[in-house]
């Protein structure tokens, strides 16, 4: 059988809430030294009556609980996780070391500029590095994470066309574009206008025309596009664009495929954000925090958000926060310096050839899978890709098997499945991304299920229909899960609330 | 049931029209729920706004994905199916009857002349693969 998924000892955990006993503790206070106070008295109708329904258990129960929870999960340190469109590359382990440095972990965010030049020196090199990557002229490091990055970014277009008395309303979006794109349009008041690509799955300058006129703010691109493939006329639909005023907006989600290799402040491109958990290594999510840089040509620099680095004649570094034309403050402090610490000793311990020989794997990757998997599986665009590939579940349609079967067969064998019915060009599909990290023997793994999966679908599609089976829940039920959420846990078996 | 009944006219967004007089109540076809999978939410706009021919009127989603939902013909909104509100399945489990979208008054009988019918419309879906 491929993979290595095999059997082990597989704990569930109850909810915390219905753990322990009454009024027992992991903690063990001293007896108080201060005087009780009656909240009655303090806070009148506000004081609660009964008290919190919280857990009640020992140390070891909590510990053993949330060990046990955290053994359930899938991570890039468990096994392959190729999440088309996410960049699921490992994260290294160095970079956790130099974010717990005392020195950058225990600083205090409204230390005073002239005490923490050591971290503004790291923000400034940090965006010296990524303009330079992106071929943009500056980089905020504000943004909170890549969505966030998005909205900077557009509101910083506004912001640049109303300076010239302009209010142009529209953001055109090509449907091979980033799926984020649309929220980020309306946040921003403006309208997103979705425009078909061209048949082999890239904008072509014919099919932007019609809708280039001088109501177009900007158009978003993302490059390469999200079913893999780089947008060739990019140069010439930029110029469109510009040529009515308009600017151009960068989903850097794909930069992965890029780095070292082409600049998007070279294909024309005013505006972009990067996404530091997918490009620079920082980590995915799991409520920790991101940072979403925003790449930018000069003329947008007044609209940047604040506070931005600059460096004064004498070489010291503060944060400047008294810009009249900025488009404000979208977080607090500086951003989420930590995932900086990260990124910055990514892009040292790489260096610019090692950044290049990451781009040359991932898009190597990629197309080493799509060879591999088109013989047996139906492949969307069956040409050179960039560092994703698209294959769909169309010779599976007379077994009754679908991408959503596939993907959950896919557990069974020890992976994480591919981003699904995603991009919506393409109808099942399963985008795939492996990234650079993986090894050659990790990819023939992959392969190997996928065709087994395919083979199983023929010979006894239950398997795969009622699939997965080694994982401690079987198939969930995602559309009651959707039409009829259970949000709220609720004590003592009373009906639990919906909604 | 036809899978495409004869007496509906269609689109090739996948929606359909049962014109009755200057009414059309509209839906979405057997092949839309086919390929949306269980739907989870549709989203309509309040009766009394217009809505444009093959223009966005609302949003249908299913565990899959959000699709647009185009209106086949320009008018006034007439009823909206407020069952689905509770009871999105109504249009898995019956796209023609109690899982009907909304009626609109149509303003422009001649928008009708380009929906295609039964026959054309299966037509059509052959050409999608």
């Amino acid at each position: 059988m491929p993979g290595s998924a095999v059997s082990g000892l597989c704990f569930s955990s109850p909810l915390i809430f219905e753990l322990g006993a009454k009024e027992r503790s992991g903690a063990s206070l001293p007896a108080p030294e201060v005087p009780d106070v009656d909240p009655a008295a303090l806070f009148g109708e506000m004081a609660r009556v009964e008290p919190a329904p919280l857990p009640e258990v020992s140390e070891p129960e909590a510990v053993r609980h949330y060990v046990r929870l955290s053994q359930q999960n899938f991570a890039i340190d468990t096994g392959m996780y190729p999440l088309g469109s996410c960049t699921m590359k490992y994260n290294p382990k160095v970079n956790e070391w130099a974010a717990r440095l005392p020195g950058f972990a225990a600083l205090h965010p409204l230390a005073p500029d002239d005490a923490i030049q050591g971290a503004l020196e790291l923000m400034w090199r940090l965006e010296r590095g990524l303009a330079e990557v992106c071929g943009m002229d500056r980089v905020s490091l504000h943004p909170a994470a890549g969505a966030q990055g998005e909205l900077t970014g557009l509101m910083m277009i506004r912001a640049y066309h109303a300076a010239q008395g302009r209010h142009p309303n529209k953001v055109l979006i090509p449907d091979t574009a980033h799926g984020t794109n649309p929220a980020s349009c309306a946040l921003n008041g403006f309208k997103a206008v979705p425009f078909p690509v061209g048949e082999k799955g890239v904008v072509v300058p014919e099919q932007l025309a019609p809708f280039v006129d001088d109501d177009v703010a900007a158009i978003m691109i993302t490059n390469p596009n999200t079913v893999g493939l780089f947008e060739t006329h990019i140069a010439d639909l930029a110029a469109m664009v510009h040529d009515k005023g308009g600017l151009v907006y960068g989903d850097g989600a794909n930069l992965n495929a890029l780095m070292g290799y082409a600049r998007p402040g070279d294909l024309g491109i005013d505006v972009m954000q990067f996404n530091l958990h997918k490009t620079f290594t920082t980590p995915h999510g799991g409520g920790g925090p991101g940072c979403g840089p925003v790449g930018y040509k000069a003329m947008l620099h007044p609209f940047a958000p604040v506070p931005v680095v600059e460096r004064e004649d004498d070489g010291t570094l503060r944060l400047e926060t008294d810009r009249p034309q900025t488009v404000g403050k979208l977080r607090s402090f500086v951003g989420n310096f930590g995932m900086m610490v990260r990124a910055y000793t990514y892009l040292r311990e790489m260096g610019a050839d090692g950044l290049k020989r990451a781009t040359e794997l991932a898009v190597l990757n990629a197309n080493y899978l799509r060879v591999c998997l088109g013989e047996r599986w139906h492949v969307a665009y069956d040409r050179t890709c960039m560092h994703e590939v698209v294959i769909s579940d169309r010779h599976l349609k007379d077994a009754h098997v679908t991408t959503m079967d596939v993907a959950k067969r896919m557990m069974d064998y020890g992976f994480h499945p591919p981003t699904v019915y995603f991009p919506l060009v393409v109808k099942g599909a399963m985008l795939i991304e492996p990234t650079e990290t993986e090894t050659k023997e990790t990819l023939d793994e992959l392969v190997r299920t996928l065709e087994t999966i395919s083979e199983e679908a023929r010979t006894d599609p239950e398997l795969v229909k009622s699939a997965p089976h080694l994982t401690s829940l079987r198939r969930l039920d995602e559309t009651l899960a959707a039409r009829k959420p259970v949000l709220r846990w609720t004590p003592d078996g009373a009906a639990p609330r919906q909604g | 049931m036809a899978q495409y009944p004869g007496d509906l006219l269609y689109t090739k967004d996948h929606e359909w029209a049962r014109v009755d007089g200057d009414r059309a109540r509209i839906g979405v076809t057997a092949y839309a729920v086919e390929q949306l999978g269980d739907i989870t939410l549709v989203e309509l706009p309040p009766v009394g706004e217009d809505v444009q021919a093959q223009e966005r009127c609302g949003d249908i989603e299913s565990v899959k994905t959000v699709s647009e939902l185009f209106a086949p013909v320009s008018g006034e909104v007439l009823e909206v199916n407020q069952d689905l509100e509770d009871s999105p399945e109504l249009i898995n489990e019956a796209p023609y009857q109690t899982g009907w979208l909304m009626v609109v008054r149509v303003s422009d009988p001649d928008e009708l002349s380009s929906l295609m019918d039964a026959a054309a419309y299966e037509e059509y879906l052959g050409t999608l693969e």
